[in-house]
């Protein structure tokens, strides 16, 4: 039999400790940006390399392992993820978020609340929320160790002023534990309180910008706002064309050329699980119940 | 020359499962998690207490040991063989420091607890206790803790409520606690308050 040229989970053990030693760090310190040496993967940046390198280093034989795309376990950045643990790791993958053990995530937290052990990776392409206020890196550690984050309010409240209410509908900032102003990656707002009080761990890597966060279960995650514009969920105020579902996020999709479309749930998985569950009425059978 | 005992049977897998103990028990302040991979490590090291070393020090980690432990050269011997880490004098200079004598161990202000900019770079200590259902209860509070946890360690410094208090003042400043006995792990990250009892 030939030894595989690489490591379980492919990055080398060296890698790994100095991996784990930053996320440890980033329990330690929930919404502090802890810098990490980021390692090259055999994929492009964009595809998700610090998640990939988080998931890599906290990996093991015994995890099952699902990987989404906005929702999707099927696009090829997922199964493309999916295949390259199978492989390097002999995990086994599903797309069931109740089954896996550690989900990895672009832009999408599952529907389907988390349980204790069950371990969130977040992929993020622009760790610091104060990037688009400042773009010098020490200035911004710099308003992150002094707690000045009154700039971000104002550009909150900018929003308000042009559109009168807050604009921002993705990576809509957060306030961890009290003190630190986190990213939470481009998820759509109407995933930011599933943040808060989560069973789950929630860690976050970026690869190119070299970080990685974490938000421990049962702990509180705040979206800003201000008392006379408060935070607000947003979704398309429809249901979903497969599942009925008129509480989860939906994506539009285009039926066709004659301007077409129908609303469907972004997360697959809960969309096909509602379907399978017999108890649950589809809108095709209410239809042909009606007819 | 003292002959050294092995490291991990299987370093890759053994480090992993190692580290999700030691990730599980940082997510949930309180919490004890067996640890399943052991070494047999010179003594007065505990199983627990080498394999979380073989786990999370290397070469780039200065290594701080209490007196209890550099009283021999057999674990320093064995440290250095399996991890490659520095051994440093002074606990200010360690990013790791192992203690098998708990109840004496210096303050923690002694040791790295990372700036305002850079809070990251702060000492671990990895504690070696004795057992985990003795002692006075510790009841803790903060971010992995629903709503109040409750630990038992033994033995500790006498006065540890007080020091856990002092070093969460410094948040996000502070030291880390990873505590070992036997073959299980528990930790106390900074972010851990200790609740009062009235
Ligand atoms: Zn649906």
């Amino acid at each position: 039999m030939n030894a595989p040229a690489y490591n379980f989970a492919y990055l080398d053990e060296q890698t790994k400790r100095m991996i784990r030693r930053a996320i440890l760090k980033a329990i330690a310190i929930p919404g502090y940006q802890v810098p990490f040496a980021s390692r090259e993967m055999p994929m492009p940046y964009g595809w998700g390399t610090g998640g990939v390198q988080v998931t890599a280093a906290i990996l093991g034989p015994a995890d099952v392992l699902k990987v989404i795309d906005q929702g999707s376990d099927d696009t090829t950045n997922a199964v493309s993820i999916r295949k390259f643990f199978g492989r390097t790791a002999g995990v086994r993958t599903t797309t069931h978020t109740t089954e896996a053990t550690v989900i990895q995530t672009r832009h999408r937290v599952p529907e389907t609340p988390l349980k204790a052990g069950q371990i969130l990776v977040y992929q993020v392409p622009i760790p610091e929320p104060l990037r688009f206020l400042e773009p010098r890196e020490t200035e911004t550690r710099r308003m992150h160790a002094l707690e000045e984050y009154g700039l971000v309010h104002v550009k909150l409240y900018e929003d308000i002023a042009r559109h009168g209410h807050i604009a921002t509908t993705y990576a809509y900032p957060v306030k961890v534990a009290g003190r630190y102003v986190m990213d939470p990656s481009p998820i759509p707002k109407f995933d930011n309180p599933k943040l808060s009080n989560s069973d789950a761990l929630q860690l976050f890597g970026a690869g190119r910008e070299k970080r990685i966060y974490a938000i421990p279960p049962h702990t509180a995650v705040v979206s800003l706002d201000f008392e006379d514009h408060p935070f607000e969920q947003w979704r398309h105020p429809a249901s979903c064309a497969l599942c009925g579902d008129d509480a989860s996020f939906l994506d539009e999709v285009i039926t066709d050329d004659r301007g077409g479309r129908m609303f469907v749930c972004s997360d697959t998985d809960h969309c096909e699980s509602r379907r399978a569950a017999p108890s649950q009425p589809t809108v095709q059978d209410a239809e042909v119940a009606r007819g | 020359m003292a002959t050294l005992t092995a490291g991990f049977a299987d370093p890759v897998l053994a480090a992993q499962a190692t580290f999700r103990a030691v990730m599980d028990a940082t997510a949930r302040p309180g919490t004890v998690v067996p640890v399943i991979d052991t070494v047999a490590a010179p003594p007065p090291l505990a199983a627990a207490t080498a394999a979380v070393a073989l786990t999370l020090v290397d070469g780039d980690t200065p290594v701080w040991l209490d007196p209890r432990l550099a009283a021999g050269p057999e674990v320093a011997a064995w440290l250095r063989f399996h991890t490659g880490a520095p051994l440093v004098d002074r606990p200010a200079d360690a990013a790791f420091a192992i203690l098998a004598d708990p109840a004496s161990a210096p303050p923690f202000e002694h040791f790295s607890i990372g700036t305002l900019d850079d809070p990251d770079r702060s000492a671990t200590l990895i504690l070696q206790v004795e057992r985990f259902d003795d002692g006075a209860p510790l009841v803790l509070s903060g971010p992995g803790i629903a709503d109040r946890a409750t630990l038992r360690v033994a033995p500790l410094p006498p006065d540890m409520v007080a020091r856990l208090t002092a070093n969460r003042a410094l948040f996000p400043r502070g030291v880390d606690l990873i505590l070992t006995a036997g073959h299980a792990v528990a930790a106390l990250p900074r972010s851990v308050m200790p609740v009062m009892e009235r």
